[in-house]
């Protein structure tokens, strides 16, 4: 965190004009101190502490602030200060609030039963500070809780109201990309250039696809290439629902689509709901662009 | 009870129902305590624990260790890194002064991603009462 420019901060002058006035007067807890707030509060932060249970039980002293939160019901002696200074932070966007600190001093055990009132002050009011969740202002205000006419504990609370920082948005997520090498790397080139090439054998001129160092028929290393015409079937396929992957969208259809060369790739069916793609439907090859790199082979399913 | 002396470290598993019960028990309904989608528009990558709880997580860790008779005298925290969901708090005391049967324990508080809490917490141990 660190200062901004604070030298030429109007705003924080007049926010500072608001340190030693009233922030709540003559406020009330909105229950008495009550054992079953006391076990709820045990049970989720694991006290077993049999102090806070059984006759003569006592509150966690650590709930003091637990008794005057107003909860969702409005404030009760909110004082008008207070009220100016925050709608002052609003105004000027800083409409988020996090508490960075907490001082209590318990000057007597509270017991079920016990009613606290409480009155709290503007105690300081920091110079504009940056950071990471944003710009904003620390207020502290100190409350004096009372049960009847005794002082039974002190709360001093620190909070940032900030202005919060704008989070880049994510970028889109992108495609897997294709793993490029020695052996493949003719084909990805022709799909670059909006070619489907497949490998032809050169000694048994056999078509084969995906692409592979040798013929698996008869063994020979060498090859050439013949581009595919771009019209298919769709030899079988399935819809993906589940699980969805970064960049996929389900419900899609993925085929095995036989090429009239009569080799067969695997790829998106598209063009037609995923639901109407069939065997057979005959698809024609096309080149989609997903990003600023990746080009791939689609086939577009043709509907009579 | 001896300056110096540290108290075994408690971990606490930084659970989302952990962070929302313990927003609730202390009746604080600030969104970033429940609300994943809120905590985000407002600059955090999720929910966090709110101060009350990290508040009594220090006070219990305190009279877990100095037992029934032990009463909080005064507490005072700083936040620092959030406890975010799926996170471990790890407190650790150690004893920084000793007046009779007043001791003022310092206690740090650290997740995996740094500092959450750092503080003082002033105990009156009634003789005998210290394990």
């Amino acid at each position: 965190m660190g200062d901004d420019d604070g030298l030429d901060d109007d705003l924080h002058a007049r926010l500072k004009g608001y340190e030693g006035r009233p922030s709540t007067v003559a406020g009330a807890g909105r229950d008495p101190v009550n054992a079953p707030m006391i076990r709820h509060w045990c049970e989720v932060l694991g006290d077993t502490n049999p102090a806070y249970t059984g006759p003569g039980a006592t509150a966690p002293p650590t709930m003091l602030q637990a008794w005057i939160m107003a909860g969702l019901s409005p404030h009760t002696g909110r004082a008008r200060p207070y009220e100016e200074l925050l709608a002052l932070l609003d105004e000027a966007g800083c409409t988020s609030i996090v508490a960075t600190d907490c001082e209590q001093e318990y000057l007597r055990p509270l017991r079920p039963g016990d009613e606290v009132t409480y009155d709290s002050v503007i105690e300081s009011v920091s110079p504009r500070k940056t950071t990471k969740l944003g710009t904003g202002y620390f207020v502290t205000t100190r409350t004096d809780v009372r049960v009847g006419p005794d002082l039974v504990g002190t709360h001093r609370f620190r909070v940032l109201k900030y202005a919060p920082a704008r989070r880049p948005a994510k970028p889109p997520e992108r495609r897997p990309r294709p793993v490029v090498n020695r052996d493949n790397a003719g084909f990805w080139e022709g799909v670059r250039d909006h070619r489907l090439l497949l490998q032809r054998c050169a000694d048994c001129a056999g078509l084969r696809f995906p692409w592979l160092p040798g013929c698996a028929d008869c063994g020979c290393p060498d090859w050439d290439t013949v581009d595919a015409c771009g019209e298919g079937t769709v030899f079988s396929y399935v819809v993906l629902h589940h699980p969805p992957f970064p960049a996929f969208e389900p419900p899609y259809a993925i085929g095995l689509v036989e090429l009239a060369e009569g080799v067969r790739m695997v790829s998106n069916v598209v063009g037609v709901p995923y639901d109407k793609v069939r065997i057979g439907m005959p698809v024609r090859l096309e080149f989609r662009r997903y990003d600023d790199e990746l080009v791939l082979p689609v086939f577009k399913g043709v509907t009579a | 009870m001896n300056v110096g002396d540290a108290l075994p470290p408690l971990e606490i598993e930084v659970t989302r129902t952990l962070i929302v019960a313990g927003a609730l028990a202390s009746r604080d309904y600030q969104d970033v305590h429940h609300d994943p989608e809120a905590a985000r528009r407002k600059g955090s990558p999720d929910i966090f624990m709110n101060i009350l709880t990290t508040n009594g997580l220090v006070g219990r860790y305190l009279t877990d260790h100095f037992g029934p008779t032990a009463v909080l005298r005064k507490v005072a925290v700083r936040l620092g890194a959030p406890n975010y969901p799926g996170d471990t708090l790890v407190l650790r005391g150690r004893v920084e002064a000793v007046d009779g049967e007043t001791a003022v324990v310092r206690v740090t508080g650290d997740n995996g991603i740094g500092r959450h809490v750092s503080g003082t917490v002033t105990v009156t141990v009634p003789a005998g009462g210290a394990r």
